[in-house]
């Protein structure tokens, strides 16, 4: 990048420079329509270790069926093991695309734009992976309909007043309102792609699905109401969705759990994790597949004090959960709070301080959050550290609560790993197939940038 | 019977570069009288509803009405379960227990609306359609990509295919066609 390049009245670099309509249009096209021969190698190793995870994962979903939960490390004190870890994680990465699609959307931020596809794409690949855990934990997932209320021989209903029945109806309606979000952001594009492939029976398809998109102004002008409506939608739904799923916890009565802190903390810790998940495949898909003037430094620098924001509100989170043990006054949660400190699984809390609340502080300066190597490197520690966020509520809290005669320990079984790192293969498969076949960065929004761009230089004229 | 389909004109296309042409040449054309008209663009012109004379899609009522209904609905399809059809005492507490329905009310209500939002625009739109008369147009894909694009259609009252074409062509477009509907 010259240092002679525009730069904003703020000083900063612009978010696109140097494109125009049809050279933004054509340089996210190619990325998809590049021939399969001419694939980078990053995209056949990405794709070849997903599938072969992938498998894991069918081997670990056969034994679990053939062969009950009892694969699993579960059992009594501790019931609710990786299953629920995994779930509430891989959910928790889902929220950043809802966040940079729809809040971002909503507060006109256009830096949004060039990440927005991407992270939309990793919010509905997040969800499946982490809708396969309450799935097979069920352990007759082929029984799951059981979930939803449908009339039925016994004339029974589910019980509403149950946060797991919550749970159901939040990550259901999740899952197809963020599926209509990306397939509404994509049908320009996809008649994009239709212009811009060669092959005959691609283009079909790219027609097919863009369901005949022609461009029409009446089209248009319904399409954008529809996409502010649904942005205005997905923000209230995504702050829902967490906080549901963090009343499974708070509404029991177990120590560490029971607290009023969890929903607002849930939620921040989704946007950290979420936010963490997109720069770890944004920076080296920016780099092999030469787009940083669309995912420029600029836009790690924004996404970076996004995650140094939530961050902080993770680690106040963390804070309050030691000062409610205390405040309390009961014994079982000031005791939680001394055992997660020194107890058998005091490695974990420690490890969790190190990943999600110091190792982040780094982000505070600018030359680590414009460097893709140092963000690339804290984010694997944000991640694993949401993780263990997770095994430490869930963990620590049951393994001794009230009664000290039922204490035990939990561990997770070959098994326990093999599906969750299945899970990441099949992750990893999804992001790779969505490479190869669909716009990975929103072109028609793109274009809008580029034209307001040019508007504004005429204006300044 | 005759298995040979008439072929009528569907209109006259002319083809730009700039919004800013498509959006003049929409306003002189209703000065001229033209009414049937319709622009194309690879993203949204600003200001050419006004030109094209077009209201505010009431798709934003649609949306709230499917939000009421997933709200009251949802509600509704709680109480009747948990309290009407198959009443169950937990802990002495009323059956109609609604503080504890808020969260289902909550998610109906965006699943309806969300929903009605997306298949709202896209029927309100007449999508999917596979074929329209436009693609004819010789180098309609770039509509997608960078050019913009305004039919005068047949359909218009005023229309005559030698008329409009004169009327477009003073607009030095990039190209100008007469598009047929086969």
């Amino acid at each position: 990048m010259s240092t002679e390049e525009k730069r904003d009245p703020d000083g900063q670099l612009p978010y696109i420079s140097g494109h125009s309509l049809s050279t933004v249009s054509e340089k996210i096209a190619d990325v998809t329509t590049l021939p399969i021969k001419k694939m980078p190698k990053f995209w056949y190793g990405g794709i070849i270790l997903g599938i072969c995870l992938v498998q894991l994962l069918f081997l670990a979903i056969y034994v679990l069926i053939t062969r009950g939960t009892g694969v699993w490390g579960l059992n009594i004190p501790v019931a609710w093991g990786f299953a629920i870890i995994n779930f509430v994680w891989w959910i928790g990465i889902g929220h950043a695309g809802t966040l940079i699609s729809a809040i971002l959307f909503l507060f006109q931020q256009d830096w949004r734009m060039s990440i927005a596809r991407f992270a939309e794409a990793m919010t509905l690949f997040a969800v499946v992976c982490a809708g396969l855990f309450p799935l097979l934990h069920v352990g007759r997932p082929w029984l799951v309909y059981w979930l939803f209320p449908y009339p039925n021989t016994l004339g029974m209903w589910p019980q509403f007043r149950s946060p797991l029945l919550w749970d159901v109806f939040a990550v259901s309606t999740y899952a197809t309102v963020s599926i209509m979000f990306w397939f509404t952001g994509l049908v320009p594009d996809l008649a994009t792609m239709r212009a811009k492939t060669d092959l005959l029976w691609a283009k079909k398809i790219y027609h097919g699905m863009s369901l005949g998109w022609t461009g029409a102004a009446r089209h248009w002008h319904r399409y954008e109401i529809a996409y502010l409506l649904l942005a205005g939608l997905a923000t209230p739904l995504v702050l829902s969705v967490h906080s549901i799923v963090s009343l499974d916890f708070a509404v029991s009565n177990e120590p560490g759990w029971h607290t009023t802190i969890f929903p607002p903390y849930f939620v921040a810790g989704a946007i950290f994790a979420g936010f963490a998940m997109v720069l770890t495949f944004m920076i080296p898909v920016r780099a092999i597949y030469g787009l940083k003037d669309l995912l420029t430094e600029r836009h790690m620098n924004n996404m970076c004090k996004v995650m140094l924001f939530s961050g902080l509100i993770v680690a106040y989170g963390y804070g309050m959960e030691i000062f409610f043990g205390w405040y309390s006054g009961s014994p079982f949660e000031r005791f939680m709070v001394l055992n997660r400190g020194s107890g058998p699984y005091a490695w974990s809390y420690w490890m969790l301080i190190l990943c999600n609340v110091l190792v982040p502080q780094f982000l505070w300066s600018y030359k680590v959050r414009t460097n893709p190597i140092y963000v690339f490197i804290i984010c694997q520690f944000i991640s694993v550290g949401m993780w263990l966020e997770r095994f430490v509520i869930v963990i620590i809290s049951l393994h001794r609560d009230f009664l000290d005669s039922s204490w035990g320990q939990y561990a997770g079984t070959r098994w326990d790993w093999a599906m969750y790192i299945g899970t990441m293969g099949l992750f990893l498969t999804l992001v790779f197939i969505f490479i190869r076949t669909l716009p990975i960065v929103a072109i028609f929004e793109m274009r809008e940038l580029v034209h307001k761009n040019e508007d504004h230089d005429e204006d300044s004229h | 019977m005759s298995n040979v389909k008439q072929i009528n004109t569907y209109g006259v296309v002319a083809e730009f570069t700039s919004g800013h042409a498509v959006l003049e040449v929409a306003h002189k054309a209703r000065e001229a009288g033209y009414t049937v008209m319709e622009a194309y663009s690879p993203l949204p012109v600003e200001g050419i509803d006004e030109v094209l004379g077009r209201k505010r899609s009431i798709l934003p009522w649609l949306v709230f009405g499917g939000g009421a209904f997933g709200c009251l609905g949802g509600l509704y399809m709680q109480y009747w379960m948990a309290a009407v059809n198959y009443p169950w005492n937990v802990g002495g507490r009323p059956t109609f227990s609604w503080p504890a329905f808020i969260p289902v009310t909550f998610e109906l209500t965006i699943l309806c609306a969300a929903l009605t939002a997306v298949i709202g625009m896209f029927a309100l739109n007449g999508l999917p359609r596979p074929h329209h008369p436009i693609f004819n147009t010789p180098n309609f894909d770039r509509s997608t990509i960078d050019h913009y694009f305004i039919c005068i259609e047949a359909t218009d009252p005023k229309f005559d295919e030698q008329d409009v074409t004169t009327f477009l062509t003073e607009f030095k477009p990039e190209a100008v066609n007469t598009i047929t509907d086969a």
